[in-house]
């Protein structure tokens, strides 16, 4: 997929041929994100599609308490030192951004007045700079006006290092923020940036300047509003205990008309999925549960007859095998998985070749994860499959023999296969839990009549998620042949997610392993194309270098993916409109949420 | 003193050999550049040698500073002084209510044993404490919440109530974590009354109290009873910790917020802070308890003095 490919892919969507949503869905088959998709759309003169509620109140409140569950409970309520989803989807509700994102990826204006884009002449042409004209009718919940000086004050407040927000990512690119009236800001990046919405949009909320201008830097931990949050949001703050329940009540002087629906929310944290799931399909205790991951033959039961049902959204979180390019098996300057060295039969493309076809991804889906995980093949899609939205992926067996013993590899007395005295031995690694011991299962099955010989190995979540540099059972030290985890991909660009697999990002001794590229690939052509993608302004160009980036690492095999893992929520039968967004908070869209008798 | 310094050392060396750190999450999110998460650690302290920062942690606590979460970047005693009460009701009564069934079931059957009340009372005594806290919880949700639907399980401190609503939802609520703590209690308990009862009722002043004409209600209760309650309470002392650990899992799974369930959940996110805090509340309450147990004695027998 070029291209020229992709031009006329969103020119057919123009002309009606080809739906918006099909579009979207073909477009993170390729690895895009749905919010990079919606700015091809646009760039294409495609008109954004509005999002539609199917309830439209005449007044404000009138629905009672709205009941939600978090198994995780949040900790804080400021979104600026949010360690999680959970503190940002508590944050969320007193809090808004700019923009958010809708779940097909459409940035829908929150504070803003209008979504910036090339087309209105509100994202500089060059990408140096964005100018948003902010909500004028916007006040905090003690009456202050919000304006632009509110704006400008997150900013410097994340970037000082002494106030140790969590944030700071998304806005390390602006160089300084013009004011140009009290309602209109303007953004000036450092260089050209094509993500001009990671700072203030989606899950980047806006706190209130005149609460927090005493606290920034070394005294941010001793603001009161830490606590007692004052946004502009749909609810404002009651009470908040951290570890355990956060309550709003209606905000009367909300800006949208006639939202929201419901007079008080409360946001209910701890205990586990299960339970979780229970209190919102079988018992009706609550409205909404957030994150369920169950068996989806679990939820299937509770479903049978219940007052709620399991919502399943499409994610950019992937399952995946990772292979390791460098040996795990030899120290080098005290550390195992070395740039210096390479791994024995690993850098071997056949073996690989042979691995990606040993992976039963149908036998995953259909006998172990169910509807909370999809078989692809599109972590990294091949351009031929394209157009066809049905995922291709092989599992052969004999294909794989094949390729094993053409490239010269031998089957010896034990049956493994050798090549050069050097054996197809491997060890499997990932993280204990139940679903992918079964999948480990499942591949060393089909390695084992391949000819190579599979040694299992499991570590607890805590210690091999963990970032201790001088633990090696951690996944990012990676001192196993290949292993097997989830990513994320939660934000609404896919740059910082594709780094994973640039010669920089190598993880190693000498950053603490703390970088991001852990099967320690090196192309000198992927680094050229995400170099490129990082400042080209066409939506389509750069979408084109992406599909060249996955391209890359599927033909050489780096990871397998095996399962989408899409996001499940389980929602009462009688909410509507609690539209959960895959590149957002649940709560994005909260003032909208309403219920039927 | 020396006790709870030795615990501390100890736990304090655990948490910091155990693998992770508060940042976790941070570190697994592709969003977050590394330096954010490193920036962090330095400015926590993390990255000091493990003796300084006990002895950091160990000098402000001295000076009744508890310290800081890492996590919710909250001062310790604010979160702990939030959760206490509810611990505190909810183990209290739990207590109060083993009491109430064990004392008088536990004094009946001994005086009527191996009768056909006691066989019964003894089989589900038996049952009671064999069958652990997580389990009769998970029971009594499945029973109670989900195929009777009489009963809520998920407990919620604040409830936007008043009046006469605010306590019904709150007793509701309630019934299950107390009753699964407090009935695992009075299992325990009631063989342990009925069997100090029986012990007492042999003797020969309450042959005595009988034969000067005493009505039976007065002997049972102020020369059996009473008498039969020391031994009992130097139990409900002893059993002090047990019932913090079952509210510990009780506490998870009717999501009731009491400092069990921050101690969890700040296990699970290696907030060493809260978890030396809460783990130092324990001993205290434990030690306070013992010591309430021994101003009963003196109370309940008149020999005993503290002089």
């Amino acid at each position: 997929m070029d291209e020229r490919e992709l031009r006329e892919l969103t020119g057919r969507v123009k002309a009606g041929s080809l739906s918006r949503r099909r579009f979207v869905q073909t477009m993170l088959g390729l690895g895009l994100t749905a919010p990079m998709a919606a700015e091809m759309l646009a760039t294409a003169g495609v008109a954004r599609a509005e999002t539609k509620w199917s309830f439209n109140p005449t007044k404000r409140g009138g629905g009672g308490l709205l009941k939600t569950l978090w198994w995780q409970a949040p900790t804080l309520l400021n979104p600026h030192f949010a360690t999680g989803t959970k503190d940002q989807d508590a944050s969320r509700i007193f809090y808004e951004p700019l923009g958010s994102y809708d779940p097909d990826g459409n940035l829908v204006p929150m504070l803003a007045a209008e979504v910036p884009s090339l087309q209105n002449g509100q994202v500089a042409k060059d990408g140096t700079s964005v100018t948003w004209r902010l909500k004028k009718n916007v006040v905090w919940h003690d009456g202050k006006p919000f304006t632009a000086d509110d704006v400008i004050f997150n900013w410097e407040y994340v970037m000082d290092p002494a106030t140790a927000a969590t944030t700071q990512g998304s806005y390390r690119d602006i160089e300084r923020i013009d004011t140009l009236d009290s309602h209109t800001v303007k953004i000036v990046f450092k260089k050209p940036t094509p993500f001009w919405a990671a700072p203030f949009c989606g899950t980047e909320m806006i706190i209130p300047k005149h609460l927090f201008q005493a606290y920034k830097g070394d005294k941010s931990r001793e603001a009161p509003t830490n606590l007692k949050p004052v946004g502009t949001g749909p609810f404002r703050f009651v009470d908040f205990k951290p570890g355990d329940i956060v309550r709003g009540e209606l905000n009367p002087s909300y800006h949208v008309p006639n939202r929201p629906f419901f007079d008080a929310i409360e946001m209910k944290g701890g205990g586990d999925a299960v339970s979780a799931a229970r209190a919102v399909i079988q018992t009706g205790e609550y409205d909404y549960a957030w994150n369920i991951q169950v068996e989806d033959e679990a939820l299937k039961r509770m479903e049978q007859g219940g007052k709620g049902r399991a919502d399943i959204v499409a994610s950019g979180n992937i399952e995946h095998i990772g292979l390791n390019t460098t040996d795990p098996w030899t120290e080098v300057d005290g550390e195992r998985s070395s740039m210096k060295t390479a791994h024995p039969f690993l850098t071997d493309p056949a073996v690989r070749q042979a691995l990606n076809l040993l992976v039963d991804r149908g036998s995953v889906q259909d006998q172990i994860y169910g509807r909370t995980g999809i078989a692809t093949a599109n972590f990294l899609n091949a351009p031929s499959r394209f157009v066809s939205t049905n995922t291709r992926w092989e599992f052969s067996v004999d294909r794989a023999n094949a390729i094993l013993d053409g490239a010269g590899w031998k089957r010896g007395g034990d049956g493994i296969r050798t090549k050069d005295g050097k054996k197809l031995r491997l060890v499997y690694q990932t993280s204990i839990n139940p679903l992918r011991q079964k999948t480990q299962q499942v591949v060393k099955q089909a390695c084992t009549k391949a000819g190579i010989d599979v040694e299992l190995k499991s570590v607890t979540p805590s210690v091999y998620f963990s970032s201790d540099p001088a633990n090696p059972d951690t996944y990012a030290h990676f001192y196993a042949d290949i292993q097997m985890y989830t990513t994320t991909m939660t934000r609404p660009d896919p740059q910082r997610f594709m780094d994973q697999f640039t010669s920089w990002e190598i993880a190693s001794k000498e950053n603490k392993w703390a970088l991001t590229n852990i099967t320690r690939w090196r192309n000198a052509e992927y680094d050229r194309a995400w170099k490129a993608a990082e400042t080209e302004m066409d939506p389509l160009k750069r979408a084109a270098l992406f599909v060249k980036m996955n391209d890359l690492a599927i033909q050489h095999v780096v990871v397998i993916p095996v399962v989408f893992r899409p996001w499940v929520q389980v929602i009462s039968l009688k909410l509507r409109d609690a539209v959960k967004s895959g590149w957002d908070s649940d709560f994005w869209a909260l003032a909208y949420w309403s219920r039927h008798a | 003193m020396p006790a709870l310094l030795g615990i501390s050392v100890v736990l304090f060396t655990v948490l910091a050999l155990a693998p992770g750190d508060p940042f976790e999450e941070l570190a697994t999110n592709p969003n977050v550049p590394p330096e954010v998460r490193q920036n962090l650690r330095a400015k926590f302290g993390l990255d000091d040698p493990l003796p300084v920062r006990y002895a950091r942690w160990f000098t402000s606590m001295l000076r009744g500073d508890w310290g800081f979460s890492f996590v919710s970047r909250v001062d310790v005693n604010t979160l702990i002084l939030q959760r206490l009460p509810v611990t505190l009701v909810v183990l209290g009564s739990a207590q109060l209510l083993a009491i109430m069934i064990a004392v008088p079931i536990g004094t009946y059957s001994a005086l009527r044993p191996y009768s056909l009340f006691d066989q019964l009372a003894t089989t589900l005594a038996f049952i009671g404490f064999s069958l652990p806290t997580f389990f009769t919880g998970l029971l009594f949700i499945l029973l109670f919440s989900i195929y009777l639907d009489w009963l809520p399980f998920i407990f919620r401190a604040d409830i936007g109530a008043i009046g006469w609503r605010w306590y019904w939802e709150h007793l509701r609520q309630s019934i299950m974590p107390v009753a699964v703590l407090g009935l695992f209690q009075a299992a325990a308990m009631t063989r342990f009354m009925r069997a100090a009862v029986l012990d007492v009722i042999r003797l020969d002043y309450v042959n005595t109290a009988r034969a000067k004409g005493l009505p039976e209600k007065t002997t049972l209760v102020k020369h059996v009873v009473r008498n039969a309650l020391i031994p009992v309470v130097t139990l409900v002392a002893l059993q002090i910790p047990n019932i913090f650990g079952g509210a510990i899992v009780t506490e998870q799974i009717f999501r009731v917020p009491g400092i069990g369930s921050l101690l969890i959940s700040s296990i699970l996110a290696n907030d060493t802070p809260v978890v030396m805090a809460v783990t130092f509340v324990y001993s205290v309450l434990v030690v306070v308890s013992n010591l309430v147990a021994d101003l009963l004695y003196g109370w309940l027998d008149p020999r005993i003095s503290y002089r």
